[in-house]
């Protein structure tokens, strides 16, 4: 138990009605990069928020290196860089100065303040503006500044919430990749939320999937992937040459063959979704069948496939009682009384 | 861009160098060794000489950006005019008034310097009474919610810093401009008085003129914790300032109005009231004109600068028997306003209450 960094349990906040935050268990281990994964409104801000003790949560507690982040904020902090969705800089402040002010903030002595600033600002590539105005800087820029904030304090836990908004896709890349760089050189644990997959694919250990305030599944890419997939875990597409007619004999023999689960025909494709890898077997039957197969295609599972499928699932709970619906049904409701 | 190419490349480099510094124990740079070689900013300064407190960090900046800003360089030039305006006005007709047989304050040439008046322009004091809320309002009525709203004031209290040091930094940072405003136009005045009358000045005056400033800021003061609460309570700033000019508007001018309209509603016709219930009538709307804060300085800064004002309400007869008009001592002037300045720290201190009871508890988010 020693290596977890950051759990929650239990952890509730509700907003009025609404619950942002449902019932949340989360367990970090030191130098993981976590990543918290969900659509706009998850609720992924407000469980990073009351990590930090910026917002106290209705129910359950939420404990950060070793600390309990709504009595103790303060020694949270000490530990913690965190990085919010849209940072904000005092634009009559030179970049520099606003570094500065953190770094006095978090006690760095006055001899050396200056030195160790302009360090850092070399640091993240932005030591050619150091001295221009902050409202001058662009938003990749701001990004960048964000980091240094939060690098200079030399914190154990990064927290980032949507670090990547608004940065071009190079800059993207080099952002994840020194973020990956920091944990596992320095093991610092980073959490970060976002609602991009692939970025998100690209640099955790671990992702949760965070949809309408709580968190459905938690794991790797791997794990995520079979405790979801664990019916269909194979996908294989075969293309033959001819569009096959709508009411296709052999797909009745196909779908008796062992571990078939599901059959699609779509003009000249068939998907067959199994439990095993078939791929052999079943390019071996449509050969036997006379059919062309002009190409084969088996499809393992990404972590956009698995997030679809949570997101649609929560798509249909949502119509039930889902919150975004809420107000509409509930006035439609009342007229039908 | 080029340096984020490869940022495992100065990373290293720059941890390396921390772990370097903690091998050789003590000849790399300072910077290193506190910050790097002892894992922990905190733990590291520990016995450092001079370790500034974040407390003091953002008082330094309020200070500062209070300072830069043109706001308050607009204001400064408003209240420097006031002040060159209407001592110009006294200066003029000093002469006059100090030759004036009948004041028993003629002879404090200072406070005089403060008060007097040819009916051009209203004292200083009565300036302020107006401009005082002017400034304390716009020093505060931005001070939570700009921050807010920029962004900042989250990346703020994601550092190890208590929410109260910020609200106490914000408050004290704009009162200590305002004091230090306020106190050096009283002593340029003094200065510039020595030099034009070349008349020395007597220590009860100085300590009069110096009571009449700390009641002045304390007055601003006041201003600025209304609308340092009004930051909080509000997310726009607009909304805010004119919440808070709102205030100030209906206690300027609406207050008198409504309770003079109060007083012909509910109270008898005085002509048929006996002279002792006529006073106790007359207190009490003394008393109730008293909640407002302008009235409460007025009261105040009246007494400090003209000591023969022995009393704020009506004398009768019996009790001026035998009253000899002279000066009262300092002692006795601050004991009549007592009352006054103990108010003007009470409505302070509870909007400050407010601004932590709503600050502290709150959510930060933008």
């Amino acid at each position: 138990m020693e290596d977890i960094i950051i759990e929650l349990e239990g952890l509730t906040k509700c907003y009025g009605s609404l619950k942002a935050v449902n019932d949340l268990h989360l367990a970090i281990r030191r130098g993981e990069v976590y990543g918290l994964l969900g659509p706009n409104g998850a609720g992924k801000t407000t469980t990073i928020l009351m990590m930090l003790g910026l917002t106290e949560p209705s129910s359950g507690t939420a404990r950060v290196c070793g600390f309990n982040a709504t009595s103790h904020p303060i020694d949270v902090k000490r530990k913690v860089g965190y990085m919010p969705d849209s940072v904000g800089f005092y634009d009559g402040m030179t970049g520099l100065e606003n570094l500065l002010y953190i770094a006095r903030l978090n006690g760095v002595p006055e001899h050396m303040v200056r030195e160790y600033g302009s360090e850092m600002m070399k640091l993240v590539g932005l030591e050619g503006a150091m001295h221009k105005k902050a409202s001058a800087y662009s938003r990749g820029m701001k990004q960048r500044l964000g980091l240094a904030d939060v690098l200079i304090k030399q914190p154990d836990v990064i927290v980032l919430d949507e670090p990547t908004l608004g940065i071009d896709p190079s800059g993207v890349k080099d952002f994840l990749s020194l973020i990956r760089q920091l944990s596992r050189q320095q093991g610092i644990t980073v959490l970060l939320s976002s609602h991009h997959l692939h970025q998100v694919q690209q640099v955790c250990d671990r992702v949760g999937i965070f949809v309408g305030g709580r968190l459905l599944a938690d794991g790797n890419i791997q794990q995520l992937s079979k405790h979801l997939f664990s019916e269909e875990a194979y996908l294989v597409a075969i293309v033959v040459k001819e569009d096959l007619p709508p009411d296709w004999q052999d797909r009745s023999t196909l779908l008796g063959m062992d571990s078939v689960k599901k059959v699609t025909v779509t003009g000249n494709t068939v998907e067959i979704a199994c439990t095993r890898d078939l791929t052999p077997d079943l390019v071996r039957f449509f050969v036997a069948k006379g059919l062309d197969v002009m190409g084969v295609q088996k499809k393992a599972y990404g972590l956009e496939e698995i997030y679809q499928r949570y997101f649609e699932n929560n798509l249909n709970e949502n119509e039930a009682d889902g919150k975004s619906s809420g107000l509409f049904q509930r006035s439609f409701f009342k007229r039908r009384r | 861009m080029k340096l984020m190419a490869n940022p495992a490349g100065y990373f290293k480099d720059l941890f390396s160098k921390d772990a370097g510094d903690k091998e050789i124990g003590g000849s790399g740079t300072m910077a290193h060794q506190a910050i790097g070689g002892s894992g922990r900013l905190t733990d590291g300064t520990g016995d450092a000489p001079a370790k500034t407190t974040p407390f003091g960090v953002i008082l330094r900046k309020e200070i500062a950006d209070h300072i830069r800003s043109w706001r308050f360089i607009v204001l400064l030039i408003l209240i420097v005019l006031t002040f060159a305006a209407t001592m110009y006005v006294s200066l003029s007709n000093l002469k006059a008034a100090v030759a004036n047989e009948a004041d028993p304050d003629r002879l404090f040439l200072y406070l005089k310097l403060l008060t007097t008046t040819d009916g051009s322009l209203p004292a200083f004091h009565i300036f302020i009474s107006f401009l005082g809320p002017l400034l304390g309002i716009s020093l505060g009525f931005d001070a939570v919610n700009a921050e807010q709203n920029n962004g900042t004031l989250i990346r703020v209290m994601a550092q190890p810093v208590y929410r109260d040091n910020l609200l106490l930094a914000k408050f004290l940072g704009a009162l200590v401009v305002v004091a230090v405003l306020f106190f050096s136009l009283g002593l340029f005045m003094i200065g510039g008085g020595l030099i034009i009358t070349g008349v020395r000045i007597e220590p009860v005056e100085f300590l009069r003129i110096l009571a009449f400033l700390f009641v002045t800021v304390l007055y601003v003061g006041f201003w600025l914790s209304l609308s340092i609460l009004l930051s909080i309570r509000f997310r726009q700033a607009t909304t805010s300032a004119l919440t808070a000019i709102g205030i100030w508007l209906f206690f300027t001018v609406f207050f008198r109005i409504i309770v003079n309209i109060a007083v012909k509603a509910f109270f008898p016709d005085p002509v048929y009231l006996s002279p002792t219930e006529i006073l106790s009538y007359n207190y009490l709307i003394l008393d109730m004109l008293r909640l407002a804060p302008s009235q409460l300085y007025m009261d105040a800064t009246t007494t400090f600068l003209m000591p023969s004002v022995r009393s704020l309400g009506p004398l009768t007869v019996e009790q001026m028997a035998g009253a000899i008009p002279s000066p009262l001592p300092l002692r006795e002037s601050i004991l009549i306003v007592w009352p006054q300045v103990s108010g003007l720290l009470a409505a302070t201190a509870v909007c400050f209450a407010l601004s932590y009871y709503w600050f502290m508890r709150r959510e930060i988010r933008t």
